[in-house]
């Protein structure tokens, strides 16, 4: 990690869940990921300074904004962290040209240096056709470019980002994406990104952090989660297998006794308590009666297909269950019913042994 | 059948002759003001003193009522439409109340609050402050009763507005009062006109707590409302259906602009 630059610890009652959560973020794009209810939202409000945490200290650039120890709370307005809303948050009342002029300082410079910067800000960001539109009159992409236009203009020294892509239909999603993308490379700000899909942001950020019930359960690399998710539910969560087991070794290979019945052999080497990882991607589907008896297999009836941008994604209700990624060109593909009985195959070379949670 | 048929019949015939019995009853009078002398006739006695002094006398307090309504109203009503505190929604019930109060109690409390021998009355006359009697007594009746229309339609209009813009506010550099002034304001235009011009038609019809409070002298207290009840009392007809009409008139007018401003909120 690079020197962080944006240092945040947090301790807050939120209804039932208890918010305690430390990040650091350097000049960087972290995604913080998890299902809905899980207090990533008040993670930002609380560094933007809409929420008050019962306890914390939030640093940035060596600047404290909040340190309820030393009684140091700085109102928004003087924190310099940049939010952008889920649905932008657009002012609906201004154009598009006043709402990104809404938080340059009327001070800084003149009316005409205002202007300018305006212009440039339109310019770069590619909303200068819709300068003097109203909010509710552009698309949903549109306003979210905006909204992050607005935020950047100001200069933060941290840029955060709710949900920025889960309110766009999945065209404009993957354009959003791509643009969000150019952007916060260009930008080189300790950058939080919110998401509850893991899928969303996978591409956007440097590393991950997986959220859980107000704790921060996992960070690391998308590759690094992926690889060796410390817990069922960051699996679960990043769409991966994980079974856990008991290993022992058996010639030069592991074979591992899982939990919940079955078998499986890996070339990982490992003893005592283990978390399998298989990748989806990496699991072939294929008739039972045919299944090489070198490769792992997993059989049961498929109990749902659905397709994922190139692939289709098949759960098969193997015990354990498994779920397997194939090509939508496969020819495979034409057997893929719900209902049919499958072998879901992979190598043993494929089969991933982590520390379990 | 037949007997569903005709009982749907016997409601419609109900409901037809309950429309029609309520409008004769709100509308006959109203239109009764214009009708019983001519239209021309009562256009000329708006030129007589009395009319023309109430006339001025009801702009100016009822004007400064609204300005002073506004005024303070406006932050008081953000605060309740945005703040969650403890005795929040006694205040708001305290500040409706004048709503439902009979005006002319209105008038006593004034009376017994700022009057000569009243609460602050004493020590406003110490300064040589006398309310009683004044233009400015005739303005404090006006604003106490006019005031909830206002407040109720702020409270409810700044309680509408999504916080994420408020947040989003304070988090590009603006302050609380600059967040107030350029987006809770803006935003809330539409019903805090509407509310205006609700409380300016109530003020402009107050009549209990201004006759107690502020009496009827002509040229400094007697508001049209006054000088109707005055011209009815000397039996001066004409001048007052020549006032009367001038009201109905501008009430309506009140009621449809209010109505407009609450339909045209959309942004486009």
């Amino acid at each position: 990690m690079t020197d962080p630059h944006l240092d945040v610890e947090l301790h807050h009652r939120l209804g039932r869940i208890d918010l305690d959560v430390r990040l650091a973020v350097g000049r960087e794009t972290l995604a913080l990921i998890g299902p809905s209810g899980v207090g990533k939202s008040s993670v930002l409000r609380a560094i933007a300074g809409l929420l008050k945490p019962k306890r914390g200290r939030i640093v940035c650039d060596g600047r404290p904004l909040l340190d309820t120890q030393r009684r140091v709370d700085l109102p928004p307005e003087e924190r310099r962290v940049g939010l952008v809303f889920q649905d932008g948050a657009l002012f609906p009342h201004l154009s598009v040209a006043q709402n990104i002029a809404y938080g340059l300082r009327p001070r800084s410079g003149g009316r005409r240096e205002r202007r300018a910067r305006v212009a440039e800000i339109l310019e770069r960001f590619a909303i200068a056709p819709l300068a003097d539109s109203r909010p509710t009159r552009i698309s949903g992409g549109e306003r979210q470019r905006v909204a992050i236009a607005r935020a950047v203009a100001t200069s933060p020294d941290v840029l955060l980002l709710d949900e920025p892509l889960s309110a766009l239909d999945t065209v404009t999603k993957s354009h959003v994406a791509a643009e969000l993308s150019r952007i916060l490379t260009g930008l080189r700000l300790p950058t939080i990104l919110v998401s509850h899909d893991f899928g969303d942001v996978a591409g956007l950020a440097e590393r991950v952090a997986v959220m859980d019930a107000g704790r921060i359960v996992q960070t690391g690399t998308t590759a690094e989660l992926l690889r060796a998710p410390a817990s069922a539910f960051v699996a679960a969560f990043v769409g991966t297998n994980y079974f856990l087991g008991e290993a022992r070794r058996a010639a030069d290979t592991t074979v591992i006794d899982l939990d919940e019945g079955g078998r499986v052999v890996s070339d990982d080497a490992a003893v005592g308590r283990v978390a399998v990882v298989v990748q989806p991607w990496h699991v072939a589907i294929g008739d039972p009666a045919v299944a090489s008896p070198d490769a792992n297999a997993l059989i049961g009836p498929i109990t749902s297909v659905a397709p994922r941008g190139g692939t289709l994604r098949v759960a098969v209700a193997s015990t354990p269950a498994i779920t397997v990624d194939v090509a939508a060109d496969a020819p495979v593909v034409a057997g893929l019913t719900v209902g049919a009985v499958v072998a879901a195959t992979w190598p043993p070379a494929l089969t991933r042994l982590v520390p379990p949670a | 059948m037949r007997h569903g048929r005709l009982l749907r019949l016997t409601a419609a015939a109900i409901t037809g002759i309950a429309a029609a019995v309520l409008l004769t009853f709100v509308g006959l009078p109203l239109l009764a003001i214009f009708l019983r002398v001519p239209l021309s006739t009562l256009v000329a006695q708006l030129h007589s003193p009395v009319a023309r002094d109430a006339l001025l006398i009801s702009l100016k307090t009822s004007l400064t009522a609204l300005a002073f309504i506004v005024v303070v109203g406006t932050p008081v009503a953000h605060l309740l439409g945005t703040k969650k505190f403890p005795g929040r929604s006694v205040l708001v019930t305290l500040f409706e109340l004048p709503l439902v109060l009979p005006p002319v109690v209105a008038g006593i409390g004034l009376f017994v609050a700022f009057g000569r021998f009243g609460l602050l009355g004493a020590s406003l006359q110490r300064f040589g402050i006398r309310l009683p009697f004044t233009w400015v007594a005739v303005v404090m009746a006006q604003a106490f009763v006019a005031m909830p229309f206002y407040v109720r339609q702020a409270v409810a209009a700044f309680a509408s507005i999504d916080p994420q813009l408020v947040g989003a506010s304070r988090t590009l550099g603006a302050g609380p009062s600059k967040t107030f002034l350029r987006v809770a304001v803006p935003l809330a235009r539409q019903s805090l006109s509407a509310g205006a011009a609700l409380a300016w038609a109530r003020a402009l019809g107050e009549f209990g707590a201004t006759a107690l409070f502020a009496g009827s002298l002509q040229g400094i207290t007697q508001t049209l409302p006054l000088a109707i009840y005055s011209a009815f009392d000397s039996a001066d007809l004409t001048a007052c259906l020549a006032m009367s009409a001038l009201l109905v008139a501008v009430s309506f007018g009140v009621l449809i602009t209010v109505k407009i401003l609450l339909r045209s909120r959309a942004w486009v």
